[in-house]
């Protein structure tokens, strides 16, 4: 009896405070990707030669992000019947952004005015029970061009 | 040192081609931070502690990579990649490795 209001509890605590994070989260990402728009982050490898001569520097971000206790109930479930898991989707998309904003937050700091060859990299780092998901690690990196004075 | 990832740099040549140079570096969390994200995977949220020791360990990676281009004598590293893999359970390896060059 005590064990199942344990995991009711976890259960409740994992769906009030999970969502509250993610809208939170969020709200900030949507903010601040509008404030770096002005410094593109573009996959290509080379840059073009009709850019002036440039000074170069790698920028990284990155980001670990947990899965709360419902999300993670409710992907177990998931797995029973199959299909999309919605509850791990967005944990991936929030990580993936912020990452992103962390590399152009230091590609700021550097002056730069765009970055090339960016680069995305995902591991989980932190099992949860039963070798569930825990946490995942990502980040991105790239280089950013910077205009000589 | 100039570190970067693209593979040509506007403006500049590649005069000499040293080779492929790499940095790892293998951390364990501490007890401390692991009850913390224990607790982090009730609620959900980011993990500040994990992000900044991977952080470190990711730039210990890169200063041992850039030690070994000094020793070969290159004055900078091209197409720098990271990769991270966890090889026990509580410890994750970070791996940089590039290509060396001497640019003019």
């Amino acid at each position: 009896m005590t064990d199942l209001i344990i995991f009711l509890l976890l259960l409740a605590l994992g769906y009030g405070f999970g969502r509250y994070a993610e809208s939170k989260h969020y709200q900030s990402i949507i903010q601040r990707e509008a404030e770096f728009r002005d410094i593109p982050a573009v996959t290509s490898k080379f840059p073009p030669l009709t850019k002036p001569p440039s000074d170069v520097e790698l920028v990284t971000g990155s980001v670990v992000i947990s899965v709360d206790y419902f999300k993670r109930f409710i992907a177990g479930l998931r797995n029973l019947i199959g299909g999309r898991v919605t509850a791990y989707e967005s944990l991936l998309d929030r990580a993936r952004r912020e990452a992103i904003l962390r590399m152009k937050e230091e590609a700021r700091a550097f002056d730069g005015y765009i970055i090339f060859n960016v680069k995305l990299e995902t591991s989980s780092i932190h099992k949860g029970r039963k070798n569930g998901i825990g946490a995942v690690e990502v980040m991105a990196y790239g280089t950013v061009l910077i205009k000589q004075s | 040192m100039l570190v970067t990832n693209i593979e040509i740099i506007p403006g500049k040549r590649v005069t000499k081609h040293l080779g492929l140079v790499q940095g790892s570096s293998v951390r364990a969390k501490h007890l401390g931070r692991d009850i913390m994200a224990g607790l982090k995977n009730i609620f959900g949220g980011e993990l500040k502690g994990y992000t900044e020791l991977l952080q470190e360990s990711r730039e210990e990676a890169m200063e041992r990579m850039i030690q070994q281009a000094e020793a070969v004598g290159a004055n900078a590293v091209l197409n720098v990649r990271f990769s991270t893999s966890s090889i026990a359970a509580g410890a994750a390896e970070l791996f940089a490795y590039g290509t060396a060059v001497v640019l003019e």
